[in-house]
């Protein structure tokens, strides 16, 4: 059986950048409303999580109504001759959005579990926010974050309905892994298939074992753990 | 030079509305749970904003609702002891410590550090975490740290009350020591009269988010200015009275009139005599009644006893007086008759305005 590989090095890339993406968008959004308490409080809050609980085809839909040839980002871009629809860049953007909240609602409760007192009191010993967010808040909060960016990682690899309406699948270019297990089990090539789960389940699961380990040599570092 | 600070801060329930001003030294802010003592802590380092109003430390303007001055609180530099003490558990000591002296070099930093060690007797646990050491050290650790950055203000929330007994004795005396040397107003949150007795110049009585009275802790102590004062500096007699004479005062309650050395200014208030101030006597006379034990309550050093006066009483509950006294005295208490006589030392009660 000659197998093409390219999902796999798409799936990978994808899913890479758009951790990335997520991880920095994901942890300020957390930390700017851990701090914002106005009363949009609720709405953002409601904004943020809703690809949560969307089904991915809405998330999709709606990606296409802002990047699609119609949409005022796609349009935007026209101009300049970018087209990101059924592009991998198309499949980045639907995974960040799908993805986000779980970064997003993670950390934040990571965020939420530090003491108030300790945040306050680098305040008073002259830190600025940036100082708080670096030295204080992100040490403390660093076990849900490592979660979070697991999860969204987790996520983004999993991704199949939004990125298949935005970006897709053409061979080689935006087929990612669990389009190929889509369309070969459509096919009734089930071994294809069952080769792509596999490939799918031992990509995610080093990620995480991986993931799980290096936070627990971090904390058990940084911590003492509370003994010696 | 000094604290002013005068603020209204709207808050559900009440309104914080705080005058204080002050040279240097130790105040104590005393209230009960709930009257806005840390709210006041939190607006004097900026971790709060009060609506209206200004506070002004060493000449320094922190907040000016007038001129819109709001520093934050890395500007302000007030040195903000935490009840928790707060410290950070993902840092050493050392780096605990030196947390606030970015602006210092490398070298500098560290000798800062290791000087602020030596003095607070934790320079052998450096490199250890804040997990690691006991309460007693955490308190100094956080001490240590809050001083680190020369603040011009010294903020204390309640800062033995998560200790044992034992432990905050000796940490109180340490804490006077550090205190001393420490040139600026100091601002001590509790509301154990005990331990603001023990470290304050200057008492500040908050009830339900103003000052009610604000003096020399001896002065709020022997003659407190209000009904809330005496209760919060632990007086436990305290009876409505209505005035007689220039210096007596009936009290309904008790079913006497008593006299008062100290000269009575309103017709009605109340009348107080600490548990500890009255003294068992022989006959009759001026001030002495005869009393009747309804109950009593022991603690390791010392005895209350629940007084009635004039009459026998019906039930545990039926008393006018609680008297404190020694183990000692209560031996000979015991080998009264009763009813005997208590004296209420005319110079030991007090009036206040009602």
């Amino acid at each position: 059986m000659n197998l093409d590989l390219s999902p796999a090095w798409i799936s990978i890339k994808v899913t890479f950048v758009a951790t990335i993406i997520i991880f920095i968008l994901g942890l300020f959004a957390a930390w700017w409303m851990n701090n914002y308490k106005g009363r949009w409080q609720g709405f953002l809050d409601g904004i943020f999580t809703l690809p949560l609980v969307l089904p991915p085809t809405v998330a999709g839909f709606g990606i296409l109504l802002l990047i699609g040839k119609h949409g005022p980002i796609g349009k935007f871009l026209d101009l300049f001759g970018v087209n990101i629809i059924f592009s991998w860049y198309a499949a980045v953007i639907a995974a960040v959005v799908v993805a986000f909240p779980l970064m997003y609602k993670t950390s934040k409760g990571a965020f939420e579990q530090i003491d108030a007192n300790i945040l306050n009191a680098a305040r008073t010993l002259g830190a600025s926010e940036r100082k708080v967010f670096w030295r204080v808040a992100v040490p403390l909060a660093w076990p849900g974050i490592a979660a979070a960016t697991a999860l969204s990682f987790a996520r983004s690899m999993g991704e199949f309905g939004a990125t298949l309406m935005v970006a897709g699948s053409i061979p080689g270019k935006t087929q990612t892994i669990p389009i190929v297990i889509y369309l070969a089990t459509q096919g009734g090539e089930m071994k294809v298939a069952l080769i792509w789960v596999l490939i799918i389940l031992a990509i995610s699961l080093t990620a995480i074992v991986l993931m799980n380990y290096w936070n627990s040599t971090q904390s058990s570092n940084k911590l003492g753990a509370g003994r010696e | 030079m000094g604290l002013q600070v005068d603020i209204i801060k709207k808050l559900p329930g009440f309104n914080l509305q705080v005058f204080l001003s002050c040279e240097q030294g130790i105040i104590g802010v005393l209230g009960a749970s709930g009257a806005g003592k840390s709210m006041l802590l939190k607006c004097i380092a900026g971790l709060v904003d009060p609506d209206e109003g200004h506070i002004k430390v060493n000449g320094k303007i922190f907040f000016d609702s007038n001129k819109k001055i709001n520093l934050p609180p890395r500007e302000r530099t007030a040195g903000f002891l935490f009840q928790n003490y707060a410290l950070f558990p993902h840092l050493t000591i050392a780096e605990n410590i030196a947390f606030g002296l970015d602006n210092l070099s490398k070298n500098d930093k560290h000798k800062k550090a290791v000087a602020l060690m030596e003095r607070f007797n934790i320079a052998g646990m450096a490199k250890r975490y804040p997990s690691q050491i006991s309460g007693g050290q955490q308190q100094r650790v956080a001490l240590a740290r809050a001083l680190a950055v020369e603040p011009e203000i010294l903020l204390l929330d309640e800062p033995f009350s998560a200790l044992d007994n034992h432990l905050k004795n000796y940490l109180i005396k340490d804490m006077l020591v550090f205190l001393k040397e420490f040139k600026g107003n100091t601002l001590f949150v509790t509301h154990n009269m005990e331990e603001a007795y023990r470290l304050c110049d200057r008492i500040a009585i908050l009830k339900s988010g103003s000052v009610e009275t604000f003096g020399l802790k001896e002065e709020v102590f022997k003659k407190p200015a209000s009904f809330e004062t005496a209760k919060i500096t632990g007086c436990k007699n305290i009876a409505a009275a209505m005035r007689v004479a220039n210096n007596a005062a009936e009290i309904p309650d008790w079913n006497i009139t008593l006299s008062i050395s100290t000269g009575i200014e309103s017709d009605n208030g109340f009348v107080g005599i600490r548990a500890n101030h009255i003294l068992q006597t022989d006959g009759p006379g001026e001030n002495c009644y005869p009393v009747w034990i309804a109950d009593e309550s022991e603690s390791p050093f010392r005895n209350s006893l629940y007084l009635k006066i004039g009459s026998e009483a019906n039930n545990p509950d039926d008393y006018h007086i609680q008297w404190e006294i020694s183990r000692d005295q209560r031996e000979i208490v015991r080998n009264l008759a009763q009813p005997f006589y208590i004296y209420l030392d005319p110079r030991r009660i007090f009036f206040v305005q009602g």
